[in-house]
């Protein structure tokens, strides 16, 4: 009864054809010139119009074949959201505001951290890894996970696991999303605890941001209630006052000590703030970060956008650099698997398919408007790690390895550090990084791991080129706020959510702790939840080689896991009800992550390299332990290290684990569905047609 | 012309942040619920509003 829609595949008239074979000639002449650029730099503007023209073509070709002969949309079908309409949850809605709702959704501090992270490989492999793995990966996950949750009543991953694979598939999604949750939380976290080591500019900042999303979360709550933009606006004034009161506070004697603190410091406040905003009313502080954050996110984005587009830096970067061979010093290991794991958000992120199947599906007002929100959402993401990767490799090369480099690697002195970097063939001074330092309002930029301080300088300069030069370190704190409080609001939200699920879990086994107004048990899950990532988080901060090499690959593991996951029960699906000839568009991007996962997974647990294998470090660690090698007063601390590579390696297996079972469940029960055996049936709801056409005036 | 348009930007605005999320909610009340007493007050569906909100995965990496 399903009605064919949008089958406009080919172009329909002989210009459209010219213009589309035109875009084509000039993405194959951008990508081409990225790829095949050997001079000294390379202009920008390169990156922007390959992007836009890939994403062009994939949007406009391969979106429209998803939609008319894979998933088949059926725009006369009533969505979850017209059927169980009850003006809250399920809200029949303009396709521009879920686009909005989405795409705030999806994009966090991910496509930012990733690409600058990856950069270390030069621009290359992360730049073609963004583009292909968004258009045939990313956007296609987004997209049919999107649809089947919305056939099914906005069900969840893991429901819609459970359905169509059977209980095996529902326990291992739910156990692979409380662990992404703690080591994203955990890892997000470092990212932000880096950024403000030694800074009381930076450090004083974030600290602003929470009484000022307190401050606003008052207003919203008693003395305007839900007057949201007046709120967010006031919000967002504060919050850029509180840049500038900074650095007011970096040049008061008495005053910066106060926020000037080493790492492990910093990471027993975040986890305490972590614990406080967990067990916090959400209109206190949760609620009011995440409008804050919202607005900021959006608005630094799109000026992002426009000044690289003003400004067309050159890039700095070459192409690929020599640690392609494994030896990088930001993360340790090969071009492959690694770029593919290091970049998860922005080519293909598992998280989105959480969304996919949460919040947006209800909605959802006419099935046809889930190409633009499900393909295109993917897209804008993607592009926002692109231009990540522009800031990251406009600095010049030398000055990002200063930054990103951890002293255990290049070694903690200035003058060591510049000579090892320099020694790779990326000329860097002392001088030039003070000097650097001094512009930025920092006391030093050696060794500031995690990729938000880099994003931050290369933002920094962009910004403050394109708008008003002279600002360049209220705009790097600016940047450095920026992060922090999405990831912060990141880290409130994910806490929630993990408490949510345990005290679920939990309370399987003891009702009481099941249920969420106990208090009790509420402090008690969330104490588990804060604890499980704090540990992850405070070990980061004292391991010598930079926790950010170890903890990245784990979150890039488990991201990529997840999508394994949503990519299996796509596929199921497909094969389930007769289109097994279109399963390949599932199934080849879950063969290629099952290949990375697998590839990253076992090179983590086995890999004879110190800074790779998990295995190989703890006994080189316990080596040097038994035969007296360590510093006696580092012997308790080389202990715990020993056992944080067990529990990683441990971890690790456990997410090799957890995706081969599922894949291995998905082949039986595709299996059985193509040769006519007994399986799950579908889950599909019933078809009921729409009556909102009619009297909705739509594009 | 441009008033019209300024007002539908200012809608699109206002539906986006979910600052009209009670004049919606009364609009839903009164096409569905007209006959079962009152509607909440806005403070109080604001309330109630915030916390089903985050009673789920909202907010991505």
């Amino acid at each position: 009864m399903s009605a064919p829609v949008d089958n406009n595949l080919r172009p329909r008239t002989p210009l459209g054809m010219v213009m589309w074979i035109g875009i084509a000639v000039l993405g194959a002449g951008a990508v081409g010139g990225i790829a095949l650029a050997r001079g000294e730099t390379i202009n920008s503007l390169w990156f922007i119009v390959a992007a836009v023209c890939v994403y062009a073509i994939g949007y406009r070709f391969y979106s429209a074949f998803l939609a008319a002969r894979v998933l088949v949309l059926d725009p006369t079908r009533a969505t979850p959201a017209e059927r169980h309409d009850d003006g809250r949850d399920f809200v029949p809605t303009n396709k521009w505001i879920v686009f909005g709702h989405h795409f705030a959704a999806i994009a966090g501090p991910g496509p930012l951290i990733g690409p600058t992270l990856a950069a270390q490989f030069g621009y290359l492999p992360g730049t073609l890894w963004i583009l292909v793995g968004a258009v045939l990966g990313g956007c296609v996950q987004d997209f049919a996970i999107l649809f089947f949750s919305t056939r099914r009543d906005a069900r969840s991953l893991g429901q819609m696991a459970r359905d169509e694979l059977g209980p095996v598939g529902g326990v291992a999604a739910l156990l692979g999303v409380m662990t992404i949750m703690i080591i994203l939380i955990a890892v997000l976290g470092l990212v932000v605890v880096n950024a403000m080591k030694h800074s009381p500019w930076a450090t004083s900042t974030v600290a602003a941001t929470i009484p000022i999303a307190i401050l606003v979360g008052l207003y919203m709550r008693t003395l305007r209630p839900g007057r949201v933009l007046e709120g967010s606006l006031i919000g967002v004034a504060l919050l850029l006052f509180a840049v500038w009161g900074g650095g007011w506070v970096d040049h008061q004697p008495g005053l910066r000590g106060w926020f000037d603190h080493e790492a492990p410091d910093l990471a027993l406040l975040v986890i305490g703030y972590g614990f406080a905003a967990a067990v916090l009313p959400v209109w206190l502080l949760l609620a009011p970060r995440d409008y804050l954050s919202t607005f900021m996110k959006l608005g630094t984005v799109i000026s992002l956008a426009v000044a690289i587009v003003i400004l067309r830096p050159d890039i700095r970067m070459p192409a690929l650099t020599q640690f392609i061979d494994g030896s990088g010093p930001i993360f340790g290991g090969k071009l492959f698997p690694f770029v593919f794991i290091t970049i998860a958000c922005g080519a293909i992120s598992g998280f989105h398919s959480l969304i996919a199947s949460g919040t947006t599906p209800k909605l959802l007002s006419n099935e046809r408007d889930m190409r633009m929100i499900g393909y295109g959402g993917m897209m804008m993401e993607s592009f926002v790690a692109i231009m990540a990767m522009v800031a990251a490799t406009v600095l010049d090369p030398g000055v990002y390895f200063a930054i990103n480099s951890p002293a255990g690697i290049v070694g903690a002195e200035p003058a060591a550090a510049v000579a090892t970097i320099s020694g790779w063939g990326f000329p860097v001074g002392a001088a030039q990084m003070q000097e650097l330092a001094r512009t930025m309002g920092e006391a030093t930029l050696f060794a500031r791991t995690g990729g938000a301080p880099s994003l931050a300088v290369g933002m920094a300069s962009i910004f403050s080129s394109a708008f008003g030069a002279g600002l360049l370190a209220v705009w790097y704190h600016f940047a450095i706020m920026f992060e922090a409080l999405f990831i912060l609001t990141t880290l409130d939200a994910g806490t929630r959510v993990a408490r949510f699920m345990l005290q679920d879990m939990l309370g399987n086994l003891v009702p009481a702790l099941g249920r969420t107004s106990w208090t009790p048990g509420v402090l008690l899950t969330s104490a588990a939840v804060v604890a499980a990532w704090g540990y992850f988080l405070y070990m980061g901060t004292i391991d010598p080689l930079g926790g950010i090499n170890s903890l990245w690959p784990l979150f890039g593991i488990s991201n990529q896991m997840l999508a394994a996951i949503a990519l299996c029960v796509a596929t199921a699906i497909l094969m389930k009800c007769g289109r097994a000839r279109y399963a390949p568009v599932t199934a080849l991007p879950l063969a290629w992550l099952v290949t990375i996962t697998s590839a990253a997974a076992w090179e983590k647990l086995f890999s004879p390299e110190l800074r790779v294998g998990f295995l190989a470090h703890a006994s080189d660690l316990s080596a040097k332990l038994a035969g007296s090698m360590i510093d006696p007063e580092k012997i308790a601390q080389t202990r715990q290290l020993v056992f944080n590579d067990h529990l990683n390696a441990a971890l690790t297996l456990t997410f090799l684990v957890i995706t081969w079972v599922l894949v291995l469940d998905t082949l039986r029960v595709s299996w059985r569905a193509f040769t006519g055996h007994v399986h799950p049936p579908l889950s599909e709801s019933p078809h009921i047609p729409t009556r909102l056409v009619e009297d909705w005036v739509r594009d | 012309m441009r008033g019209r348009r300024l007002q539908r930007l200012w809608r699109a605005l206002r539906s986006l942040t979910g600052d009209d999320a009670y004049e919606r909610y009364l609009a839903h009340w009164r096409a569905h619920h007209a006959g079962e007493g009152a509607p909440l007050d806005r403070k109080a569906f604001f309330r109630a509003e915030e916390e089903r909100k985050w009673n789920g995965i909202k907010r991505c990496c």
